[in-house]
């Protein structure tokens, strides 16, 4: 995420667009590079499935090849694919989109969420977005020509963004509120409430909302709340999602976009002239994965469960408190009793202890105090990496309660 | 309650403490429940899935296929029974289609097997005909895999 101290790149490269030069890099490359120089680590700080992707969806993909499935889709995506869409978000959050007019198959969520930028924003325009939030969130509304617009949030408020908070940021120049429950990398959900509240504010002040739900299927006890079918909701958000954390597929590349016709036309204009189609093998294998792939995501889901009760509780136990996250595959402890900051804390981890989290400060200054430690992760490197952190913390001879 | 026990099935070493976390159930309430299983054979028995041929230790596994004739009043059970006692027999299955039993049987080499065969199980009465498969090679037991290598190792080590 931004980290405005780096931004003053030296001797900047005329022949590169200021924007993208002005862009940092990821705020904590200096740890990725550290990590890479350490062996044996166990790593927390993966932002990804464990799973591979189950055998049927993966068969299907393979089948696609075998027939020869290798050219363009339609820049849509397959109409099957849409119809199966169409029905599944119908079918589970009782919202419905018109197969044809509503929705865009995209390379990913993130292609989905680059084009909803590019497609809403006038120069200046400003976007509002939680902090933690994800990394490319405030990168690919600067690169649409967007202003961020980061509303602080803390364990206090469970980590959503409250409506004072943002009513307080609101301009002329606010467009949209952009937010993603289950959210990476704190695993806070939205509850009904905070969501019923977030959408009067929208509708108050005529703002869209663009809803980025690719954990919405990774939550534990609790519903997920998708946001455009909540009451007049559908016509002012973009949903943004796609299959990499449900169904384990996140090298396929596929997501998708589903919003009334009007956003669909701006968001397929530019992917037409950019990406023309998804991978249409992973069309395919999507379309097995939404028919059959109930049974998986509920063994994944389970077993993410246990890990996540696991890595709680121990971070718990070991003085980090930790907050309980009902969603997505993250936990956010705090680390502010050991007196470290986040970078600190995460590269004395490291080189001590040879276990690997992100700092919060990647994801936003809010995260300061925080670590992201990521729990699809085998039981037993859970176990080890806590019994490592523990040590760590005891070692450090550190205030902790 | 399943929940504890599809874990075990996974992990026999899982402690009631960690199986107490990942369900959220006292630790008590899970020592219980175990200990009623065991007592009640719900848990069979503890054991360990060991890649023999690693350590140069190559047994000789064979499927068997046998036709039997059933008997009045107790079916295939009483055949089976016979046969199942056989500590070479590894596992046995009574299986619809052309044949009656499905024998799997472990040995040190083919003469172990083959004496099995000819001097136990073709010489019983009820035995009509065996059909012997000798395996070479093992891909899947068990719901592991033997050969594929492992699969979780694949991903970088930090994505945001």
């Amino acid at each position: 995420m931004l980290n405005t101290k780096s931004t003053a790149t030296k001797a900047r490269d005329s022949l590169i667009s200021q924007k993208v030069a002005t862009l940092p890099p990821s705020g904590i490359r200096k740890f990725f590079d550290l990590l890479s120089s350490v062996e044996d680590v166990i790593s927390l700080s993966i932002g990804e499935p464990d799973f591979v992707t189950p055998w049927h969806v993966r068969e299907a993909g393979i089948y696609s090849l075998e027939k020869g499935y290798t050219m363009y889709t339609s820049n849509s995506g397959m109409p099957e694919l849409r119809r199966e869409l169409a029905h599944y978000l119908e079918v589970r959050y009782g919202v419905s989109y018109h197969p044809e007019h509503e929705i865009l198959i995209t390379t990913g969520s993130s292609e989905g969420l680059d084009l909803a930028m590019r497609a809403i924003i006038n120069p200046g325009d400003e976007v509002i977005i939680p902090d933690p939030c994800y990394v490319a969130y405030p990168a690919d509304i600067i690169l649409a020509g967007g202003v961020p617009i980061l509303v602080p949030t803390n364990e206090e408020n469970n980590f959503v963004i409250r409506t004072t908070d943002i009513e307080a940021r609101i301009t002329k120049q606010t467009k949209a509120i952009l937010i993603g429950y289950p959210a990476n990398p704190t695993g806070a959900i939205m509850s009904k409430k905070e969501a019923d509240a977030i959408a009067a504010l929208a509708k108050k002040y005529d703002l869209l909302v663009i809803s980025d739900e690719i954990y919405a299927r990774l939550v534990y006890g609790v519903e997920h709340i998708c946001f455009p079918s909540l009451p007049g909701m559908k016509e002012r958000t973009i949903l943004i999602s796609g299959f990499s954390k449900s169904h384990a597929m996140t090298g396929w590349r596929i997501g998708y976009v589903a919003a009334e016709r009007r956003f669909i036309q701006a968001l397929t204009k530019i992917h037409q002239y950019t990406m023309l189609s998804a991978p249409t093998m992973a069309q395919m294998a999507a379309i097995e994965a939404l028919r059959n792939g109930e049974v998986e995501i509920e063994r994944m889901v389970q077993e993410y469960n246990r890990r996540r009760r696991l890595m709680v509780k121990r971070l718990n136990e070991i003085g980090l408190s930790c907050f309980e996250p009902k969603g997505a595959f993250y936990a956010f402890p705090s680390i502010k009793a050991t007196g470290m900051n986040s970078e600190e804390f995460a590269e004395k981890l490291l080189v001590e202890e040879e276990v690997a989290v992100v700092p919060g400060t990647a994801f936003g200054p809010c995260g300061e105090g925080f670590v992201r430690c990521c729990y699809a992760t085998s039981l037993p490197d859970i176990e080890e990496a806590l019994r490592r952190m523990d040590r760590f913390i005891r070692k450090s001879g550190l205030n902790t309660v | 309650m399943k929940e504890i026990f599809e874990i075990l099935e996974q992990n026999a070493r899982a402690t009631p403490e960690q199986i107490s976390t990942m369900v959220d159930k006292p630790v008590k309430e899970v020592e219980k429940t175990i200990k009623q299983a065991e007592k009640d054979g719900t848990i069979v028995k503890y054991k360990t899935i060991i890649n023999w041929p690693k350590l140069g230790k190559e047994d000789v596994w064979a499927l068997i296929e046998v036709r039997v004739a059933p008997q009045r009043g107790v079916g295939f059970d009483a055949i089976a029974e016979r046969i199942y006692q056989f500590p070479e027999v590894y596992s046995a299955y009574l299986v619809s289609g052309t044949y009656d039993l499905a024998i799997l049987m472990r040995g040190k080499n083919m003469q172990e097997i083959s004496s099995f065969v000819n001097e136990k199980l073709a010489p019983l009465e009820q035995v009509q005909s065996t059909v012997t498969h000798f395996l070479l090679k093992r891909y899947k037991e068990n719901g592991e895999t033997f050969h594929l290598p492992k699969e979780t190792n694949r991903r970088l080590p930090v994505t945001l």
